[in-house]
């Protein structure tokens, strides 16, 4: 039961995770993403991080993907033109991502191995008031740092959309 | 197979039973409500008070010709009505509705799943809603159906964020994510020795802020815009016929209905009401728990109705600014004040 599960959602989260990067239609390549993490998510639960799983499908599904579809919705895109060839550090970044990625998995494979154990999920990491204790007592410093790096973000962005208004009187959008 | 898994098929089908004849009962409520309101009759022919009138639309619906538009953009066209209703469907899942009851010699918990993050789960659930919005505008390849889901997009993100922040505030006293024991802690005691100890009380502006984004999340006026029509013909749904279009039409009702029941229960005490006794047995106190419950959220709805037909609809600006610069300071305020309260012990 458990194996089919797992088997399912992790097939789904792949060939939705190949979807996203191959689909020529930007809104076609978010709905994938979508059923990427919701896929994951399912994996969570499985990994018994039920907390994590519902986090992941509020945040990023019901939020950030929804943005993305907003920007892509009022840019209008369209569908990508098939361009004459690949960019041109385009080969090497993907050789060296798929590198970075292949030698985490043999990392860990490689631990398995040697017998050297994983530690396994503390309550510390997926359950609620734990989790809340350790972020606002043991990671309070990058906690509040993250906090801090957001509201930069939000002020940096604010900035650049009112830069039209010194300039261009009360002209709109 | 075991009681417990013949008692959760059998409350998955009571919640689905109940949410398939929201849409049907509440077009007819609306309607005969706003003929109340606006001193007409409304339906009143077919069957008893014009009750039948809602069976022959859906009737209508099933037989009416199914058109597809030649330039849509196939797959997200059909699937945008499906996901109207899928989230409002599966959002029931951790909604308490009685106790915890003994059936032939086992404990049953009258919520079909009983999980930690229940509140949580249930928001997530909820916000995947808009999705069907947002596909409908841009597979339609309309310019005004692609305007409705601009709007639904920015109003949903905009206003989910007060809505979130009033259900924390309401889980804060209980310190719980599981919506029974919030109904649990709604129980204890009195406010002032005569009041029911419902969050309502102590929490009405936070209640308020809830009430005004949930009026925003379900596109009910007077925050319709993603499909205000003298605008935009008909919004999101523009391009679609026949029993497409009904399924966000029911998406719209059961959406109401969700958020209607998670209202009852941070805020009225759930399934419970003070003076009612929940003891015998099992299918007695199932079946008061879940009617005080639906007598709640049938308040609400009637709200929903009354509010529609007595509110102008907002601009746009106006909508964007209520919810970023009114509510969400609003609600992080009361977020914070119900917060010290509670570890001051007043709550």
């Amino acid at each position: 039961m458990e194996i089919a599960v797992f088997a399912t959602f992790a097939l789904l989260a792949l060939a939705s995770a190949l979807m996203v990067v191959s689909h020529r239609n930007p809104v076609y390549s978010t709905m994938s993403l979508v059923v990427t993490l919701l896929s994951l998510a399912a994996l969570f639960v499985l990994l018994g991080a039920p907390l994590l799983a519902v986090l992941q499908v509020l945040v990023y599904t019901g939020a950030i993907l929804v943005l993305f579809l907003f920007v892509i919705m009022l840019l209008n895109v369209g569908r990508e033109a098939p361009s004459g060839g690949t960019a041109k550090g385009q080969k090497i970044g993907a050789i060296v991502t798929a590198g970075a990625f292949g030698a985490l998995v043999a990392s860990l494979l490689w631990g398995r191995f040697v017998g050297f154990e994983v530690a396994p999920l503390t309550a510390e990491y997926v359950e609620l008031q734990p989790l809340a204790r350790a972020l606002m007592s043991k990671y309070l410093l990058p906690f509040e740092m993250v906090g801090l790096l957001l509201l930069a973000a939000v002020i940096a962005a604010t900035v650049l959309a009112r830069r039209d208004q010194g300039s261009g009187g009360n002209r709109v959008g | 197979m075991s009681i417990a898994a013949i008692a959760t098929l059998a409350k998955i089908g009571l919640w689905f039973a109940v949410l398939m004849n929201v849409a049907p009962i509440m077009v007819w409520v609306e309607r005969r409500g706003s003929a109340m309101i606006q001193d007409r009759l409304g339906p009143n022919r077919v069957g008893p008070f014009g009750l039948f009138q809602s069976l022959a639309d859906a009737v209508k619906f099933l037989f009416k010709e199914d058109l597809t538009p030649s330039e849509v953009d196939k797959p997200l066209y059909y699937l945008a009505p499906a996901l109207a209703i899928v989230p409002a469907l599966t959002t029931y899942a951790v909604l308490p509705f009685g106790p915890e009851v003994q059936v032939g010699g086992e404990t049953v918990k009258l919520l079909v799943a009983d999980v930690d993050t229940g509140a949580l789960l249930f928001l997530a659930l909820a916000s995947l809603g808009v999705y069907s919005l947002v596909l409908a505008g841009y597979s339609s390849n309309n310019k005004y159906s692609l305007l409705g889901s601009v709007r639904a997009t920015a109003q949903m993100i905009s206003y989910e964020l007060a809505l979130t922040l009033s259900v924390v505030a309401a889980l804060i006293p209980a310190g719980t994510l599981r919506l029974d024991d919030v109904v649990a802690y709604q129980q204890q005691g009195t406010w002032l020795g005569f009041l029911p100890h419902w969050n309502v009380f102590p929490q009405c502006i936070g209640f308020l802020i809830f009430l005004i984004a949930s009026f925003a999340e379900t596109n009910r006026l007077p925050f319709d815009l993603p499909e205000a029509e003298s605008e935009l013909v008909a919004g999101y749904h523009t391009e679609y016929s026949s029993m497409k279009f009904a399924l966000f039409f029911m998406g719209e009702y059961m959406s109401m209905a969700t958020l209607s029941a998670l209202g009852a229960t941070l805020f009225f005490g759930g399934w419970h009401f003070p003076g009612i006794d929940y003891t015998g047995h099992w299918a007695i106190v199932a079946a008061k728990g879940f009617t005080v419950l639906l007598a709640k959220i049938t308040a609400f709805m009637l709200l929903f109705v009354w509010v529609r037909w007595t509110f102008p609809r907002f601009r746009f600006d106006q909508l964007l600014k209520l919810g970023w610069k009114v509510l969400l300071p609003l609600a992080i305020a009361n977020l914070i004040a119900v917060a010290a309260l509670t570890i001051g012990g007043v709550l």
